[in-house]
């Protein structure tokens, strides 16, 4: 018999990656190509659709041709990707209206800031599940209205259509103006700050605030559910699944049950822990999100704690300061000294997300003597990253009937032991790493293999996780004590440094 | 680093003062100086202490060569990296390389981050735990571990320093002249088992079977009951940059008769394939 492979699709901030897994989750083949970041302003940060639409037409075949698999070995595909980026594009030219505003840009503050003052959070909260911030879609789409000419008209006619990157690599994926399907997934429509948490639907009375018109909305799915089947690049391989990339790493750390969390360690890093089917609300600066939805069982919910910036200050401390030659490069630069020399970088670019949620906030670096060497500061970059960690986790412990006992995580980040090491010194507890780092890719496989019947049911998944690497705590408590009494102190010193408008 | 820096930095470099030594123990303890040798010595010397780039011509008359012998000399250097080429004036410059010159050229941290994903679909394929190792001083530095995936208890070996002769990661190392043997020899090896290789004929003779058969083994070389393969990992141009391998109890690595089993040996040189290739190694 021949054997058949699950493709999965991750569209990231930095990145759009194609891995090819076998029946037992094991990885086979990968391809990955990066696309540019554009930051025409402070603050905006923007992608070209069109490159993505294009790199994915590259890693999809390299990713096929590495493993030596055919299109038709493949049973399904499976797509993740970054949430709460915004595309417009015209429906019958499949051309995008001006760059993709990305997920960290913070343009919308005033809209924001705005809409908080005159309605109020609760409104927003009771809804679906957020209060406005600059993280999500929906003040995006209301800023391009107020900025481009003419695009409301256009979206209320149909004419043109807002998605997420899930939304419109599907579209492209089925058809693009040839009748693509313009659909998007539960988790994703849940960043978005229009969709009814409850329902899954669309929430009139959100849209009405945002100024949002229906028609250029995609219609909402489960995330695992076989959608169509694909006309471009796969043809007639039906997609099966759809998630943000965070839901994804959720699914493919096999969280299936209340009180399991993971923390995906990317671009930016994102605790999420299952709450299953009851919707909690946090008192402690979480977010209530969809953690998934299979066909018609009933929406799993997941409380989620989001930091906006640790990978990208490796990036940062590569690209923008020239330090390292390489991502992995900060871990040796790192090890060059044995502390943190009393320097603390809070890495506030896109102003603090959780638990904090001050836009006013940007990035600070304190403590600087004489005596700071770059290896220092290496370290601080390391440690913002295991103390932004903590604050989420205390803020989960709060929420949360259980403490955690041992956090699983993955992402690019978890091949540095310099900081797992640290982030399990922090926060007391194991640290653990499963046998695919690439989890987002391999819960976007996962959820798609199921929707096609590839994989039978989640306990078959859950037998396939492995503990691939563990780090136990070894810090002494007073010592933790005082690194986070100066960390929180660090972090007082980056709010109000924007002022109101 | 500019260029500028990059020449400033090799001017003080204690590269070109080793070489520069390197032809005065010639001198005195052998037979004569290799005459090439020092002539490179002199280009470098003058390539760092000079004001930038020189043609070909600068370089023959300063040291007063044949423009012949100064170009065989500057393009064997250049194939080593230590000199470049500049394309549009033909002018030559001191190479990059040669300020990366004593420190791996790859950094260890970066190796584990891109053999992440192999390593991991190695342990998860072939039931027994991962190791990656680099060398380090006459010993193989463990730079990446993944348990094996029977989710017992088990403790990262990141960091630990295994033995060059008594490994098979190690005996990987050794073959493909990562770390040198002379040394290893000249210390007397420590024979952990009765199965451990010590003399210089029965660490030559694996050598030479490891080159022949592009992976290496050790049963029972460094602890009775434990079993180790391993095949090269290789950089650009071939350069072997580390090994990668699995290792567990003999009666999980080996079959009845104490062989390593094919099918090991398949998954860990695939493996090491798969991450020779994203590292820029062409033909593997
Ligand atoms: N060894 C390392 N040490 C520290 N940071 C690292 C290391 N390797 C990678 N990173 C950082 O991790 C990030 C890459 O991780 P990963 O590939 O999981 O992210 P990503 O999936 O590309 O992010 P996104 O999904 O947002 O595109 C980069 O920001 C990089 O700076
Ligand atoms: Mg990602």
């Amino acid at each position: 018999m021949v054997e058949r492979y699950v493709i999965s699709i991750d569209q990231g901030t930095m990145s759009t990656r194609c891995i090819l897994f076998d029946h037992r989750g094991r990885l086979v083949s990968v391809a990955q190509k990066e696309h540019r970041q554009h930051f025409p302003k402070p603050g905006w940060v923007e992608h070209d659709a069109i490159e993505i639409w294009s790199n994915l037409q590259r890693v999809v075949p390299r990713a096929l041709d590495n493993g030596g698999v055919r299109p038709d070995q493949v049973a399904a595909i499976g797509i993740a990707n970054q949430r709460e980026t915004t595309v417009l594009w015209d429906r019958r030219t499949g051309v995008p209206v001006g760059n993709a505003i990305v997920w960290q840009d913070t343009r919308t503050d005033a809209l924001v800031e705005e809409l908080r003052r005159e309605t109020g959070d609760d409104f927003f909260i009771e809804h679906c599940g957020l209060s406005p911030t600059t993280y999500f879609s929906a003040p995006r789409i209301r800023w391009l209205f107020d900025h481009v000419d003419g695009l409301r008209e256009r979206a209320q006619s149909g004419e043109v259509l807002f998605g997420t990157m899930e939304s419109w690599l599907i579209w492209n994926l089925t058809g693009g103006p040839d009748g693509g399907l313009h659909i998007t997934d539960a988790t994703n429509a849940s960043r978005t700050m229009l969709m009814d948490i409850r329902t899954l639907t669309w929430d009139d009375e959100l849209l009405a605030h945002f100024g949002v018109p229906r028609p250029m909305l995609p219609e909402i799915r489960p995330s695992i559910e076989s959608y169509g089947v694909a006309h471009a690049l796969l043809p007639d391989v039906r997609i099966g699944a759809a998630l943000g990339d965070q839901q994804a790493a959720l699914f493919g750390q096999t969280c299936f049950a209340p009180g399991e969390a993971k923390c995906t360690y990317g671009t930016g890093s994102f605790l999420l822990l299952n709450t299953g089917t009851d919707l909690v609300r946090s008192r402690h600066g979480l977010l209530t999100t969809v953690g998934y939805k299979v066909t018609d069982e009933p929406t799993v919910y997941a409380l989620e704690g989001p930091i906006a910036v640790t990978g990208s200050l490796v990036q940062w401390f590569r690209d923008r300061l020239g330090l390292i030659n390489s991502a992995p490069e900060i871990e040796t630069l790192a090890r060059t000294v044995e502390d943190n020399g009393g320097c603390y970088i809070v890495p506030a670019f896109s102003g603090l997300f959780a638990p904090h949620w001050r836009s006013d906030a940007r990035g600070v670096i304190v403590g600087l003597t004489a005596y700071i060497t770059k290896g220092h500061l290496a370290r601080a970059v390391l440690e913002a990253t295991g103390w932004q960690t903590r604050e989420v986790v205390d803020a989960m412990n709060a929420d949360a009937p259980r403490a955690l006992k041992e956090l699983k995580v993955d992402g690019g980040m978890t091949a540095n032991n310099l900081l797992m090491q640290f982030v399990a010194d922090v926060l007391d507890v194991p640290v653990v790493r499963p046998m695919v780092s690439e989890t987002v890719s391999l819960g976007a496989a996962y959820a798609a293999g199921l929707a096609v019947g590839y994989w039978p049911d989640l306990e078959g998944l859950r037998r396939n996780w492995h503990r691939a690497g563990q780090w136990l705590p070894t810090m002494d408590s007073a010592r933790r004590e005082t690194e986070y009494d100066n960390w929180k102190r660090a972090v007082e010193r980056s709010y109000g440094w924007i002022r109101p408008q | 680093m500019t260029f500028q820096a990059a020449i400033s930095t090799a001017a003080t470099d204690p590269l070109v003062n080793r070489l520069s030594s390197l032809t005065e123990s010639y001198d005195r303890d052998m037979a004569g100086p290799v005459q090439s040798i020092e002539r490179a010595a002199a280009i470098l010397r003058l390539l760092a202490g000079g004001p930038g780039r020189l043609g070909l011509g600068e370089v023959a008359a300063s040291l007063g060569l044949a423009k012949g012998t100064t170009h065989g000399i500057l393009r064997t250097l250049q194939s080593v990296d230590f000199v470049e080429q500049d394309e549009a004036t033909g002018k030559y410059q001191l190479g990059a390389a040669l300020l990366h010159l004593g420190t791996s050229y790859l950094d260890v941290n970066e190796l584990r981050s891109r053999s992440i994903n192999w390593a991991d679909a190695l342990a998860a394929r072939s039931g027994a735990a991962v190791r990656l190792g680099v060398p380090l001083e006459g010993k193989v530095l463990i730079v990446h571990h993944v348990f094996r995936p029977d989710d017992t208890f088990q403790t990262l070996d990141v960091g630990s320093l295994l033995p060059l002769h008594a490994s098979a990661l190690g005996k990987v190392l050794l073959a493909y002249g990562a770390a040198s043997l002379e040394p290893l020899v000249e210390a007397e090896p420590e024979a952990y088992t009765r199965h451990t290789l010590v003399s210089s004929q029965q660490l030559n003779r694996a050598i030479t079977e490891t080159r022949d058969a592009g992976w290496a083994a050790a049963v029972q070389e460094m602890i009775m009951g434990e079993a180790d393969i391993a095949a090269p990992i290789r950089g650009q141009g071939g350069l072997v940059v580390g090994a990668v391998g699995v290792s567990g109890p003999v009666e999980s690595i080996c079959d009845s008769k104490g062989h390593p089993h094919a099918s090991l040996v398949g998954l860990t040189r695939n493996a090491a394939r798969a991450i020779s290739r994203d590292l820029g190694a062409a033909r593997w």
